[in-house]
């Protein structure tokens, strides 16, 4: 019984409309920006990627994961792996050769073959993540345990990399790579379609995910999020869900970690390591988590921020960072998409003010006295 | 004469091995429980989780080394034995101090937030890194140990025991002592148990929530930083110090369950002893995977740790 309405396309059109210019201005991107630029752009994308796949699990199933770099780290050696022995043409790589290894280990052999390597950049996070997902979420365990037990995985997972040099070259990470599928991967040419190849993915993951947001699972999903009881009580088993969220999420890492290797041309366990994977939550908290748009926002966003300010001062990053984390949760909790549609928190700005008037009446020693008595108001 | 028997000697030799090894298992489990007791007791509270909670150890650990530059600068002599002593209070207070500020800017506002907690503390967490590493520089700095705790306790031939860790251990045993004086002696801790219970009960029988938050906000801190300064008497210490025993001590925190004080004892036992031991019987890198998937498999079999509170 669906009456046409007017206008009602229109409003369709309007919500793609952003998207499609968006779109639009990252396809014509290699005509306005330099080499140098346009190869930060794509790996920037990897991470949109990656901000995206955390976006699912902690903005639409409530479940931070403060352990995405690992997902992103297993397809990115997935991927390096295989352009390793693409360069070495099947024989034993460098790396491992220099660790005193002699012969390729049996588990990494089929990395060489495509149909392998390419399936287990999705398979093999997606596994970690599922195995784990299921193991933490069948005991119930939700919020802040969750984040912990993840976080763990994080630091274990990096120092289990860094540990097995012959597998994985160790702190190094694996790179030096020639070619990928045949073409060499450091030429413009194979950059662009490299870069090419992210966008469309970028846009690929987008449309899979607003479906899945849009539809019946994702409700349920979103549901979970709002009042997990209740979902439980109605016969859905939230373990089974989020453990597929969990996972899906993880192999969404995996490929963004895939796209990423052959653009920056190494993976190491510091991609991978806890700090990383914190970062991953600050895109998506600055971009504003829960919506499809504001975590590829944030990931470009801060990320451009990061190679902007990072370089030339290293020290005010890492204050701007501290800042980041701090304002994005106390100031804007909605993040950048938040502040388009104007939600963000006053009260620190009404604070403000409320300190400057005191201080014009009272000068220094009531605004002293005023903030001891708001914060530390401690008479039993 | 017989010649010793090899057999036997092979056995003491293991003997001695692996009291040393329990030993030093035992001084970690300390060193993690008192990093461990602030996050429990802030969880068990507000259930929030500090994740700067290794910053706060890193600035006791500092407070230790900033007191000797000072002494020095004054004195001309480090005098370790008088600083130290300073110290220990020292290190309690000014993080404590550290953690009472941070609760009231920022984290009393996150109450109901606990995740997104967890990402304001973290960026308080990288603040306070950058601030040590651009007052007292990047690279590791020591601490001069006091001369009365070097040396080793010999309890029978070839165990000795470090009189340094003895000293940690003993340290640990105090504080703990003097939390549960706090805690089930003293009004503020009965007050802190009230709020624990049921907070809007407690509030409604006129029990200042703020005072009690901020309170314990600020032990669990000066707990940490007095980890902190006994950790000077075993390494170098440097900015990221804390980074290196947080994430133990977040697994001390889910091992024991729902933060309360006897589960988190307990599970700061296991840990450091699994740890130590583990590390001894493969490598440093095994032994956190297999404590890792020991703690990950024993939820399964009780998802609320150790020691399981009563419902509220």
């Amino acid at each position: 019984m669906t009456t046409h309405i007017p206008g009602r396309w229109n409003a369709r059109l309007g919500s793609w409309a952003p998207l499609i210019v968006l779109f639009a201005l990252l396809l014509a991107a290699p005509m306005l920006l330099s080499d140098f630029r346009l190869g930060l752009l794509g790996k920037f994308l990897t991470f949109a990627i990656l901000a995206l796949a955390l976006n699912l699990i902690w903005g639409y199933a409530g479940m931070l994961s403060l352990g995405h770099g690992v997902f992103f780290g297993l397809g990115g050696y997935a991927m390096g792996m295989f352009m390793k022995l693409e360069a070495s043409g099947g024989k034993l790589p460098d790396f491992m050769f220099w660790s005193g290894l002699e012969q390729l280990p049996l588990f990494l052999a089929p990395f060489k073959y495509a149909w392998f390597a390419l399936p287990m950049v999705f398979i093999l996070p997606a596994a970690v993540a599922g195995g784990l997902g299921y193991l933490v979420f069948r005991s119930r365990i939700t919020g802040v345990y969750f984040a912990l037990i993840t976080q763990a995985l994080a630091l274990i997972v990096s120092i289990l990399f860094i540990g097995q040099q012959p597998y994985t070259g160790g702190t190094n990470g694996i790179t030096n790579y020639s070619t990928v599928f045949g073409f060499q991967v450091f030429s413009p040419g194979t950059q662009l379609a490299l870069y090419f190849v992210t966008v469309a993915t970028l846009a690929l993951i987008y449309l899979v995910l607003r479906l899945v947001v849009e539809s019946r699972f994702g409700r349920v999903m979103i549901a979970m999020r709002d009042d997990e009881n209740r979902v439980r009580f109605m016969g859905y088993d939230p373990a089974i869900i989020k453990t597929l969220v969990f996972a899906a999420s993880g192999g969404i890492s995996g490929i963004a970690g895939a796209l990423f290797v052959p653009q920056v041309g190494i993976i190491s366990p510091s991609s991978m390591g806890i700090m990383q994977s914190i970062e991953i939550a600050v895109w998506v908290a600055v971009g504003g988590r829960g919506t499809l748009v504001g975590p590829v926002i944030g990931a470009v966003a801060v990320n451009a921020a990061k190679s902007g300010l990072s370089e030339s001062f290293p020290v005010i990053w890492q204050f701007f960072l501290g800042g980041l984390f701090i304002s994005a949760v106390l100031l804007f909790p909605a993040g950048i998409m938040g502040i388009f549609r104007g939600e963000f928190t006053l009260d620190v700005f009404r604070r403000l003010v409320t300190r400057v008037r005191t201080l014009r009446q009272q000068g220094i020693g009531g605004v002293v006295r005023q903030w001891t008595t708001t914060s530390f108001p401690w008479k039993v | 004469m017989r010649p010793p028997n090899r057999r036997k000697i092979q056995r003491d030799l293991t003997m001695e091995v692996w009291a040393l090894q329990l030993f030093n298992g035992l001084s970690l489990s300390s060193i993690l429980l008192l990093i461990a007791l602030g996050l429990a007791l802030s969880f068990g509270l507000m259930n929030v989780i500090n994740l700067a909670h290794g910053e706060f150890i890193m600035i006791g650990a500092y407070t230790v080394y900033a007191l000797q530059q000072v002494a020095q600068s004054l004195t001309g002599d480090v005098s370790p034995s008088v600083t130290f002593l300073i110290a220990i209070p020292l290190s309690f207070v000014v993080a404590g101090a550290v953690g009472m500020l941070v609760e009231a800017c920022l984290i009393r506002f996150l109450y109901r937030r606990p995740l997104d907690t967890l990402l304001a503390t973290v960026g308080v967490g990288i603040f306070l890194q950058q601030l040590a590493r651009s007052i007292f520089g990047a690279p590791n700095v020591q601490v001069v140990a006091p001369l009365w705790l070097s040396g080793g306790l010999d309890i029978s031939d070839g165990v000795v025991l470090p009189i340094k860790r003895l000293f940690i251990i003993a340290l640990v045993a105090v504080c703990i002592a003097g939390l549960y004086w706090y805690m089930y002696r003293s009004s503020e801790g009965r007050r802190t148990r009230a709020v624990m219970q049921n907070r809007e009960m407690a509030s409604s029988l006129g029990i200042s929530t703020r005072r009690v938050d901020n309170l314990t906000f600020a032990l669990g801190s000066g707990l940490a930083g007095l980890a902190g300064c006994a950790l000077t008497l075993i390494g170098p210490i440097g900015p990221s110090l804390g980074t290196f025993y947080i994430v133990d001590a977040f697994i001390v925190v889910i091992l024991g369950g729902l933060g309360q004080i006897p589960g988190t004892i307990l599970a700061a036992l296991v840990i450091g002893m699994l740890n130590t031991v583990f590390e001894f019987g493969t490598t440093a890198v095994v032994g956190k995977v297999l404590v890792f998937a020991m703690v990950i498999l024993f939820l399964q079999w009780r998802p609320d740790g150790l020691i399981r509170v009563r419902g509220r």
